[in-house]
């Protein structure tokens, strides 16, 4: 058997029938064998970058590894930021690249990159494989990597000679032997009794969870655990889904754009109860300003987060999904007491608001809060970077795990289109619909034709206001309102020092997504004022193929609530008077 | 506190181990003193041994990364450890004249350092031993005139039975 045929016939033992990616010269001995194989889907990009993504919106709406498949050089290097997007948030991914004959590498061949140099830091684990013998075992072990333990992602370089070669008796192995890997999934049973123990003395105990919730299953524990105690919660950007937005523990996400009550809770709590979180730099301000009053107990799945950022009193290394049944089961019921009633009056307090008036601009947070009229409840919701990804954040209404995707941890612009295109691939049955903006679309809008002729009926809502909102937003607050760069609409006859908007300002907005929609055969449609929102929503999604439905918003509008960076979760902004 | 670490990477022996641990040292910021990697008794098995000087906390950060490494088998800091047999070894190139060349040599052999090669202008001589041992013998030649040296970075190997292998952690 050829290696080629090895790597398709490994796929499929490993129950893939999806791959996202784009050919090259020494990939053709793959591509060669899946021209004859139905049983795998392979969908083509028209970017290696949009290939990435597309797996990986695949893996976070399916819970199944997103498999990549690109060619050596450009191929393989454009994937790297779709790469790291995975890794920072964890995110199970096989990443197959071509490299040049073994023969050649080092000699700076035509299209060679030291793909497994490049993806070392960024990956989970990565290969080269020199010897067609070794090509099945590592497949194997690739794919048992990306998904287990703390997931993420895994590349394996495939030199052409070796997917050329054959090997005589091919057999998929059965086991893996990883002798150094070994993923904790128990929790120390005392540490875990220490932690029920340390609830029931609590006053103000306050659950803190992230995505390692939705990656470990363990959403309907979590609201067990939540029915037992009544735990307030804080939910991160990578958590949101695992707790639906109306139930009665929910603060908020916590944080840099987080939620009033979720920061004073924070702030105030004498127990923090981290599950499956990293305590992220926008999650926790200065480290020694957060959280001073608790004991920090940290559930986790990887022990070197624990205690990386905060120090811990009390870790417990395991699978979330394990430690919280355990933990249920341990902890003695808690009645709604003082605490709750303090969280609750902050939520009502502090609710985060917006205005929108009858006439003149649109709102953008509107956009995003009309959306909940209108959407389906079982949708897929993905979003890009920026300001928008933040107030869907604040505003969506969130119901189900794996229903609401987007880059976290390296906050990757242009992961919302191909993303969501993964995930209209992954879930047929579900609307998908991708909120953007007008820089992060720009930055993978080729996907666009990707849509279209494959016919995935993503909803793209594209939150228009020709600037890069949230750098523009920081020059606007921290920087004296000296907005560098940030504008969209900039052009030869602007000022030097622009500080906002003034007559000179072009009117145009360019490109017309509503054109470059329609040239990539994509629906499209147009809001500017307050009273086509609802309208423009409602048609968007009634439509049954594709559409960009593009929202000309106020320019200028900031998302808050806002802690500035350097600053305690208590300094909060709120862009009131 | 920040002072030297000397820690034990036990490896599966795999193509760009070394690249690996030293490129995740270097990546989250931690500087790498010295680092010998070279294979074991056992072909599949390869050891790293690296000296670090961080604080504490940081010290832990490396380990529970290196630990986290798929290849990585056992991953012990062994700078509070007694039961662990620490050694170095050293070339020197030292600059000698006649009149001096036998207090050198007197010197040398209270050290159990051995001459390789006399010139009329140096002696190059190699050295084994823990390395405050080596630092003491690179203190007492200075005065000689030290014209290169190489050090090879510590190794070192428990003094007990070795323990089982596939065991993460622990002594």
């Amino acid at each position: 058997m050829k290696g080629a045929e090895i790597v398709i016939d490994a796929l499929k033992k490993e129950g893939v029938n999806t791959v996202f990616g784009y050919p090259g010269g020494v990939m053709i001995p793959i591509f060669d064998v899946l021209y004859s194989t139905p049983e795998i889907r392979f969908l083509l990009t028209r970017h290696e970058q949009g290939a990435v993504h597309a797996a990986d919106g695949y893996a976070r709406s399916t819970g199944k590894v997103g498999v990549c498949m690109v060619t050596s050089g450009p191929g393989a290097t454009n994937t790297i930021t779709g790469i790291a997007t995975a890794k920072m948030d964890s995110i199970p991914l096989v990443i197959l690249s071509g490299q040049v004959h073994t023969n050649s590498i080092g000699t700076d061949a035509f299209q060679e990159t030291d793909m497994v140099g490049l993806t070392r830091s960024i990956c989970k684990h990565n290969y080269l494989i020199k010897d067609v013998n070794d090509l099945a075992k590592t497949i194997k072990e690739a794919f048992y990597i990306a998904r287990s333990g703390r997931p993420g992602p895994v590349s394996i370089d495939l030199p052409v000679n070796v997917l050329n070669s054959k090997v005589k008796n091919y057999v998929y192995p059965e086991n893996i032997h990883l002798p150094g890997y070994k993923p904790v999934i128990q929790g120390n049973p005392m540490q875990i009794e220490k932690l029920a123990r340390a609830i029931e003395r609590a006053k103000k105990p306050l659950l803190y969870t992230g995505g390692g919730i939705i990656s470990s299953g363990a959403t309907e524990v979590l609201h067990g655990l939540l029915d037992k105690t009544q735990i307030p919660i804080v939910v991160t950007l990578m958590g949101l889904g695992s707790i639906p937005y109306d139930h009665p523990c929910f603060l908020g996400m916590p944080g840099m754009h987080g939620t009033i009550a979720a920061n004073k809770a924070l702030t105030e709590c004498d127990l923090l109860i981290a599950v499956g979180v990293r305590f992220d730099d926008r999650v926790t301000g200065p480290l020694h300003t957060f959280a001073q009053q608790a004991t920090i107990a940290h559930i986790d799945i990887d022990a070197a987060e624990i205690g990386k950022n905060v120090k811990t009193h009390l870790p417990i290394v395991g699978d979330a999904a394990h430690v919280l049944t355990e933990l249920t089961e341990r902890v003695k019921p808690r009645l709604k007491d003082a605490w709750n009633d303090r969280t609750e009056y902050w939520k009502e307090k502090f609710p985060t608001r917006y205005e929108q008036k009858d006439q003149g601009t649109v709102i953008p947070q509107y956009v995003i809060d009309a959306l909940n009229q209108v959407i389906d409840p079982e949708a897929i919701v993905v979003t890009d970077v920026g300001q928008h990804q933040m107030w869907t954040a604040l505003y969506h209404h969130f119901r189900k795990p794996r229903h609401f995707l987007s880059s976290g941890g390296l906050g990757t612009m242009g992961f919302g289109l191909p993303a969501a295109m993964g995930a209209a691939l992954g879930n047929p049955d579900k609307q998908v619909v991708c909120i953007t903006g007008d820089g992060g679309l720009q930055m993978n809008i080729q996907e666009l034709a990707t849509c279209a002729i494959n016919r995935f009926p993503v909803k793209i809502i594209v939150i228009n206001n020709a600037y890069l909102g949230m750098v523009r937003q920081w020059q606007d607050l921290f920087w004296n309102k000296k907005y560098s760069q940030v504008c969209l609409k900039r052009g030869p006859d602007c000022p030097q020092e622009c500080r906002g908007l003034d007559e000179h300002c072009p009117p145009d907005y360019i490109p017309d997504f509503v054109k470059v929609a329609e040239a990539n055969s994509v629906k499209g449609l147009r809001a500017a004022k307050p009273g086509e929102v609802l309208p423009t929503l409602k048609k968007g999604l009634q439509h049954t193929g594709p559409v960009l439905m593009e929202f000309l918003v106020s320019r200028e509008e900031n998302v808050y609530p806002m802690v500035s960076a350097g600053k305690p979760l208590t300094d909060i902004l709120t862009g009131e008077e | 506190m920040v002072e030297k670490h000397t820690i034990i990477i036990t490896v599966t022996n795999s193509p760009g181990v070394l690249a690996r641990i030293s490129g995740l040292l270097f990546q989250r910021g931690y500087n790498i003193e010295s680092a010998i990697g070279a294979p074991t008794e056992d072909p599949d098995i390869y050891k790293v041994i690296l000296v670090v000087q961080e604080s504490d906390e940081h010290i832990e950060q490396i380990v529970k990364q290196l630990n986290k490494l798929i290849g990585t088998i056992r991953v012990v800091d062994i700078s509070h450890k007694d039961n662990y047999i620490v050694r170095e070894y050293i070339i020197l190139k030292l600059e000698v004249q006649q009149k001096n060349r036998t207090d050198l040599l007197e010197l040398a052999r209270h050290f159990n350092a051995h001459a390789i090669d006399i010139e009329t202008d140096h002696i190059i001589m190699e050295l084994s031993g823990n390395p405050r041992k080596i630092d003491r013998f690179i203190e007492l030649v200075r005065p000689f005139g030290i014209k290169e040296y190489v050090r090879s970075g510590e190794f070192a190997m428990s003094e007990y039975q070795k323990s089982k292998k596939g065991e993460k952690n622990g002594d």
